[in-house]
């Protein structure tokens, strides 16, 4: 079996437009949730979200290109960029045949489906672009990953909720480990930041109208955010022979079903997740120095993370450092698990955990070391990144820091 | 969306949507191009077709499937303005 390494990281999301600005922002706890912009947000109950702000779409694709790109794929095209550009590779000839693009997302062109519905139901208009179709599906932004960088390999996309990004990640990993393919671009984006997205949500009665507050006692709900995360997946001797800057191992991951309930989490469910990963990486569980937490904000999630986090751990979880990175750039549903693993990144790299900010109360309910609102200097061998879904679908990483 | 656009004269309207669609300008355009010549391709051809219905607040019979069954003639610039004034003729 291969050894799989990261070689480039891309992202845009509510703390910055690249990696270095969105690490930055997690080292220095900053808040990118902010007053939500966009028509008819006076309607809605909940206001508040990680949204990306001050991009205009213009400065990065032309007139046609945006007539195919939902505010999704925008996002994905440019963290591919950056990723692609990142690992310094051009695809061609035997390496562009093998090379594919697995991504994850939960709606897909979900504000391009909005302003469509607003066309036909609000209008009353009987006619809608020609392009509704290509541009709100949920595999666009993979289709035009591979056209625009010409990867030709096995390309699909995830759509597993929360878990998306997380269990695209699983399957490109999967994919390098067993020697399919050399490289493959995976991660996942989210944008459903309009009227109907928040609204839709608003209906679960899970939101919060005012932070992101994982962990605390006065916790209140989730926030949504926005953007994407790609990274480039790389064979190891692969990216050797090539002089190629790893930034660190895949070194496994886990899936598991609750098979149990559609919103409500399971302890057991997390617990085999968490569980297998160590399994299948071969991780002694004392190694693990960082966990980045599914950590909604939510008083289910919240708690039952926690417990299952100490089941698998035992002594060891009182010693581990586990925070939500929701808390600063929202929850990008389909491509949470993405942007989180930066954050997995910077601990195993760097040496850096980044914080659970708007943390205010302990919860007896959740009594690990969260990082309360300051990052902290660690030397951490190993992280995990985890993701549980609504609907009960489970999905584990490991990162290995690569000497 | 511009709505009716009654008073502007169908050639020239016509014209500017087939140049904004083939990146050109509509002095590029003349009446035997094809959409082959401008370089418009199915995704284009459809998005033209949107623009015009737009533009005029026409219909347009057209299936991306079968372009010959249409009634509504594609050969060229000059064959698709013709066919908008009629379908604006008949349909105002």
């Amino acid at each position: 079996m291969k050894r799989v390494v990261i070689t480039g990281a891309g992202t845009i999301n509510a703390l910055g437009v690249n990696v270095e600005e969105t690490l930055e922002a997690m080292r220095e706890g900053r808040c990118g949730i902010g007053e939500l912009e966009f028509r008819d947000v006076e309607r809605l109950a909940i206001r508040i979200g990680g949204q990306v702000k001050g991009y205009e779409p213009d400065e990065h694709f032309n007139r046609q290109q945006l007539s195919l790109y939902d505010r999704f794929t925008q996002f994905t095209l440019l963290a591919a960029r950056e990723a692609i550009g990142q690992a310094g590779l051009e695809f061609s000839g035997e390496l562009a045949a093998r090379a594919g693009v697995v991504l994850g997302n939960s709606g897909g062109g979900m504000t391009t489906l909005d302003d469509n519905y607003r066309t036909v139901y609000e209008a009353g208009k009987n006619r809608v672009h020609p392009f509704v179709v290509p541009k709100l599906m949920n595999n666009a932004a993979a289709s035009h990953v591979s056209m625009e960088f010409n990867l030709k390999g096995p390309s699909f996309t995830v759509s597993t909720a929360c878990a998306s990004s997380n269990h695209a990640m699983a399957q490109a990993y999967q994919i390098v480990h067993c020697g399919a393919s050399p490289v493959m671009v995976t991660g996942g984006s989210e944008s459903m930041l309009c009227f109907g997205g928040v609204k839709a949500w608003e209906g679960l009665r899970v939101m919060s109208k005012d932070a992101c507050r994982p962990f605390s006692a006065n916790r209140n709900g989730m926030v949504q955010g926005e953007g994407a995360g790609v990274f480039v997946f790389e064979e190891l001797e692969h990216a050797k022979k090539r002089g190629a800057i790893i930034l660190a191992e895949v070194a496994g991951f886990a899936m598991s079903s609750d098979a149990q309930d559609i919103v409500m989490p399971s302890k057991q469910g997390a617990a085999r997740a968490i569980q297998g990963v160590l399994a299948d990486a071969k991780i002694n569980a004392e190694e693990v120095g960082y966990i980045n937490a599914h950590g909604t904000g939510t008083a289910a999630n919240d708690k039952t993370e926690s417990a299952a986090v100490a089941d698998v751990f035992g002594a060891h979880a009182d010693r581990l450092l586990m925070s939500s990175t929701k808390s600063m750039h929202g929850h990008l549903i389909g491509a949470t698990g993405a942007v989180e693993l930066l954050a997995c990144i910077m601990a195993v790299r760097d040496g850096v955990v980044a914080p659970t900010i708007g943390y205010e109360e302990p919860d007896p309910e959740c009594a690990l070391d969260v990082v309360p609102n300051v990052a902290r200097e660690a030397d951490v061998d190993v992280a995990l990144s985890n993701a549980f879904a609504f609907g009960g679908l489970n999905a584990v990483l490991a990162l290995r820091r690569f000497a | 969306m511009a709505g009716k656009v009654v008073d502007m004269d169908v050639k020239t309207r016509v014209t500017q949507i087939i140049a904004e669609q083939a990146v050109l300008e509509p002095s590029d355009v003349t009446l035997d191009s094809t959409l082959e010549d401008l370089g418009i391709d199915s995704l284009g051809l459809v998005e033209s077709i949107f623009a015009i219905e737009e533009a005029f607040d026409i219909s347009i019979p057209f299936n991306a499937n079968e372009p010959e069954a249409s009634e509504f003639d594609i050969t060229n610039v000059s064959t698709i303005i013709a066919g908008s004034e009629k379908l604006i003729a008949e349909q105002s």
